[in-house]
């Protein structure tokens, strides 16, 4: 395959960038997204070129490190990761356009790779349970019911890409805080800090600069893990129902 | 700062006043569109100008007018602070963005369609709520009592070709912004449930179609029957 990469440039956060074109040939259907990255940093190098920078790491589509905005979609035009996203999506002669996460939240490092703590920051703020001694108990005494356990599963599987981010028009983080609020929110050990914790995480969240869902649905429609917009509504009860009963004046 | 304050500064906290203002303007345009079906009664409009006293006089109808101008104010001043927080949201956009394909058109434009109705509200508020409450408006008779006869502003109003054009336009845009808002207003409020997420749907769906079309039909029934 032939193509053109039309590609976000970034010397660091405080620098403007723009958008180089390179040329590249011999990128076969079979390898992934990133491989064919390499391939074009591999050849930049030898030139003795800076390499495109961006973000990756498991390559396996668990880890959510790889980011990359590709050509108008966060992942590219597949529901999935970047790196589990393959060149046969794309046909010989293209030209694709790369660019980083855009958000406010998620300033620019270099290239393609941007900031991503403000996550980080927002399960710092509440996203844990709080175990302070003893040994770790039995899993099978505490029951929880199937269903339950597979839901918040469902919500757990958010791998804090940051895709939702990339794809909401408002640049809201909502479909990440409320994966991660849901996915404890249902469980028996989420229940000893569960008000706090919606309303911790949100307070993080909004101090972050994220912006406000209007419900577009844009996040649910491109996250990698599908983790659906049920979350949303469920972070918005506990939320509420959190600021009109806990003692947080 | 309360925790009153805090939480309607916080971004759920103003999108639940728009969930709410919302929700309470919707009830207010199935009142509306209820009443308003008077003009098709054709009896000279007596039963809609006494519908129309009934609705300017009536203290229970005038706290609900309060409640809807401010619903209206709280829409539009909180739609404006999220609009900007989400515009700083994100400083850089994007070079190609192929939004149309993970979201519906009106649920990305709901500022522009709001802003349309917004203004068509008010010059229709000034052609007929002001024109109640302070024009010079003729006097109808009806069994010895006396009407303000609002049937006739509206009619003459209805014979301007450009008037019903605006009017069926301005529906056509309400339709558009009912379409996301209806459902968007339940899921704000955390109401979304297998068992009646479709029913919210569907009846957004047939709201988003029927009303503004009622709506739409009276200055057109007006325009074309007289
Ligand atoms: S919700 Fe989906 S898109 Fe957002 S961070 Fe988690 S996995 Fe990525
Ligand atoms: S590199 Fe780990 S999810 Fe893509």
């Amino acid at each position: 395959m032939k193509l053109t990469l039309k590609i976000w440039r970034q010397k660091n956060s405080a620098e403007k960038g723009g958008f180089v074109s390179y040329p590249i040939d011999g990128i076969s259907k079979d390898m992934s997204f990133l491989e064919m990255m390499d391939v074009l940093n591999e050849e930049l190098t030898e030139k003795g070129e800076d390499p495109v920078h961006f973000d990756h790491d498991c390559r396996e589509g668990i880890c959510g490190m790889c980011s990359l905005y590709i050509n108008g979609k966060p992942h590219g035009p597949q529901q999935t990761t970047t790196c589990q996203l393959h060149m046969r999506s794309f046909s010989d002669g293209d030209t694709i356009t790369i660019e980083p996460w855009r958000a406010k939240s998620f300033p620019v490092l270099k290239d393609l790779v941007v900031d991503r703590s403000a996550f980080d920051r927002i399960i710092q703020a509440g996203g844990y349970v709080s175990v302070n001694t003893g040994g770790v108990p039995d899993a099978n005494e505490i029951p929880i019911p199937k269903k339950i356990a597979d839901e918040a599963f469902d919500a757990a599987t958010c791998i804090g890409c940051g895709a939702c981010v990339a794809a909401c028009k408002n640049a809201s983080a909502m479909l990440f805080t409320s994966a991660k609020i849901s996915q404890l929110a249902m469980l028996p050990q989420g229940q000893v800090e569960r008000k706090e914790r919606a309303e911790k995480m949100i307070a993080q969240m909004d101090a972050e600069g994220f912006g406000a869902c209007t419900n577009t649905g844009a996040c649910a429609a491109e996250c990698p893990k599908g983790i659906s917009l049920t979350n949303i509504a469920r972070m918005n009860r506990e939320f509420f129902s959190a600021v009109v009963s806990s003692d947080n004046l | 700062m309360s925790w009153v304050t805090k939480t309607l500064s916080s971004t759920l906290g103003r999108k639940l006043v728009m969930a709410l203002t919302g929700i309470f303007l919707i009830l207010f345009l199935t009142g509306h569109v209820s009443g308003n079906l008077l003009l098709f009664k054709g009896d000279g409009g007596e039963a809609f100008n006494m519908y129309a006293k009934f609705m300017t006089t009536n203290p229970a109808v005038k706290l609900l007018s309060y409640l809807t101008y401010i619903s209206v104010i709280g829409h539009v001043i909180y739609s404006i602070a999220l609009t900007k927080l989400n515009k700083s949201a994100r400083p850089v956009g994007y070079a190609e963005s192929k939004a149309s394909t993970n979201s519906a058109w009106s649920s990305r434009n709901m500022g522009i369609l709001g802003t349309v109705i917004l203004v068509f509200l008010a010059g229709h508020m000034y052609s007929f709520w002001f024109q109640m409450h302070w024009g010079g408006i003729p006097i109808v008779n009806y069994a010895g009592e006396e009407y303000k006869d609002l049937y006739s502003v509206v009619n003459v109003a209805f014979q301007q070709t450009w008037m019903v054009v605006l009017y069926v336009i301005a529906m056509v845009f309400l339709g558009f912004h009912l379409s996301h808002g209806f459902s968007s207003a339940f899921q704000t409020l955390g109401l979304n449930h297998k068992k009646y997420t479709p029913a919210i749907e569907a009846v957004g769906k047939f709201y988003c179609v029927v009303v503004p079309a009622l709506f739409a039909s009276m200055p057109l029934y007006i325009y074309f029957t007289s």
